[in-house]
């Protein structure tokens, strides 16, 4: 008799990675995404009714892969479909991680197809918002219920939208495969960009923060599998070096915290430690290996005061060359505020919001206000912080610059010089902008 | 599995106006890609056909009237999806237009869920 919380929390750790291996396999030789899932799900669910009862078997994934595989044979036997795809369900037996002369191979196998079921769930013929709820639910095994609450829609409407994308891959003729030669490289950045959006779908106020721990896992596999890749480098140390400052990015009352004003002793060392290791390895012409560097000024400062802003600015001044964008325009006339002084800032903000772009956008506004303080002028930077308020996108961030305006307007204020924190565009200068 | 390849105008072309066409046909006919392939007449040379409680209803012109028209088709026969774009994407058409990739309803394997 094994503890039923130990047996559940062996069927969490034995889901943990094993969920798309398995999901990967059966969809490969099955070629049906729905019974892969759905015939993982019930290996899942039979493990956690058994094991409590039988004990955690000595190879929980094997057991996992087989009762999974088993349960797709009856299915397919019982539709009577064709006899390759039962042979080779079959033949998996024989193949699987419990056989020990066929492990290595298989290993491979399993690797590639998890691979394969990556690049099949971010393939571009499929709506971006699929792409990331496909991956969720299939790759990470994220219950739709959870995703639907992530994308603000219902439960019925998310189990519509991850069918259609299903169907889509099967009659569009989508194949289970990673792209080659030159290809891959045209395709790695469409999946660099769903892992990015699905790690800010859990970084931003409002997220499921389970998500930003799964963009990072599939991160760190997808390093693990395509090592020469320097842009997944790149990622994986923007990822690790944004999620180092968790803990430290809340207050006690949910509002986020300025980056100058963040514990710092509450930054987590081996993230940071781990992102610079990654960070070597990445390049400074791609986007990604570009906003780790900035993230990588921040988190190796030892105070807010010893933060390199010039090299700051010179990094953003070559991602406006390779990116532009509004926002890394706006992100540049910050950093190079800090570095050269507010009235520089506010000269290529200036520039940035050129033509009415980036008007009512609530980071412009607001790093308007912040280098209209510091340039001296407190009533006009108060409003500016009130008016950013107004169209904020979230609560914290609304509740940040109200606050930001009240400290300007109240009696006893005291002047300090101050950095953007994580809640407003100097905050997130180190956050990349959605590709 | 096949593709049918509806080969559109845009209003949108890219600014590199190369043609070569000819390359592209000799491509696909030589690795036996292409099922079979036209150019169509301008759309003004259409005819569209209805028949609405068994009385024949024939008009003027294509039965959609929108700045995009169908040009040309082809049908591809390929592993996949990725192939298939592949191919299209080395069609100046690509450029000059747009192309659309329609894969043949497969009525053994339709997903019906």
């Amino acid at each position: 008799m094994t503890d039923p919380r130990s047996a559940a929390a062996s069927v969490e750790a034995a889901a943990a990675g094993a969920h798309e291996r398995i999901v990967a396999v059966l969809i490969r030789v099955t070629g049906d995404w729905t019974l892969a899932e759905d015939c993982t799900q019930e290996a899942l669910a039979q493990a956690l009714e058994r094991w409590p009862r039988d004990g955690v078997p000595a190879n929980p994934e094997g057991w996992l892969m087989t009762v999974a595989r088993n349960r797709a044979t009856d299915v397919l036997r019982r539709a009577s479909v064709e006899r390759r795809k039962l042979r080779e369900l079959a033949a998996l037996s024989l193949t699987g991680p419990d056989v020990p002369a066929a492990r290595e191979n298989a290993a491979e196998n399993v690797e590639d197809d998890r691979l394969r079921l990556i690049f099949t769930c971010c393939h571009p013929a499929l709506a971006l918002e699929a792409r990331v709820a496909l991956t969720l639910r299939t790759v990470c095994g994220v219950p739709t219920a959870d995703i639907a609450r992530a994308f603000l829609v219902s439960e019925s409407a998310m189990t519509r939208r991850l069918t259609r994308a299903r169907r889509k891959i099967a009659d569009a003729g989508i194949p289970f495969q990673v792209p080659g030669g030159e290809a891959l490289a045209e395709r790695l950045p469409g999946v660099l960009g769903v892992l990015y959006l699905l790690f800010t779908r859990g970084y931003d106020a409002d997220g499921e923060p389970a998500f930003a721990e799964e963009a990072i896992r599939l991160t760190r596999l997808l390093r693990t599998l395509l090592p020469q890749q320097a842009a997944v480098s790149g990622l994986l140390a923007l990822l690790l070096l944004q999620h180092s400052r968790r803990a430290a990015r809340r207050d006690r009352d949910g509002r986020l915290v300025r980056l100058d004003r963040q514990d710092r002793s509450r930054w987590d060392r081996a993230l940071i430690d781990e992102g610079l290791q990654a960070l070597a390895r990445s390049r400074a012409d791609e986007p990604y290996g570009l906003q780790a560097r900035i993230a990588a000024c921040h988190a190796t400062a030892a105070s807010p005061e010893s933060v390199d802003w010039a090299a700051i600015a010179g990094w953003y001044d070559v991602l406006a060359r390779i990116q532009p964008s509004p926002i890394v325009a706006l992100n540049r006339a910050v950093a190079h505020g800090y570095a050269h002084g507010p009235r520089v800032g506010l000269g290529l903000l200036a520039e940035a919001r050129a033509g009415g772009k980036l008007d009512d956008h609530p980071l412009a506004v607001a790093a308007q206000a912040d280098l209209t303080e510091r340039v001296g002028d407190r009533d006009r930077a108060a409003d500016l912080f009130r008016q950013a308020a107004a169209s904020a996108d979230g609560e914290p961030e609304r509740r940040a610059l109200l606050d930001r305006a009240a400290e300007l307007t109240a009696a006893v204020a005291t002047a300090s010089p101050r950095l953007f924190g994580d809640a407003r565009p100097g905050g997130r200068d180190d956050r990349p902008t959605e590709r | 599995m096949k593709f049918m390849m509806f080969v559109c105008s845009d209003s949108e072309p890219d600014e590199d106006k190369s043609d070569d066409i000819e390359r592209w046909v000799a491509d696909v006919d030589g690795n036996g890609r292409r099922v079979l392939g036209s150019a169509l007449a301008a759309p003004e040379s259409a005819t569209t056909v209805r028949v609405r409680k068994g009385e024949l209803l024939l008009s003027d012109g294509p039965f959609t009237e929108t700045k995009e028209v169908i040009v040309g088709f082809d049908i591809l026969e390929c592993e996949h999806l990725d192939e298939a774009i592949e191919i299209a994407r080395a069609h100046p058409m690509a450029r000059l237009g747009q192309l659309e990739l329609r894969p043949f309803l497969d009525l053994d394997h339709a997903s019906d869920d």
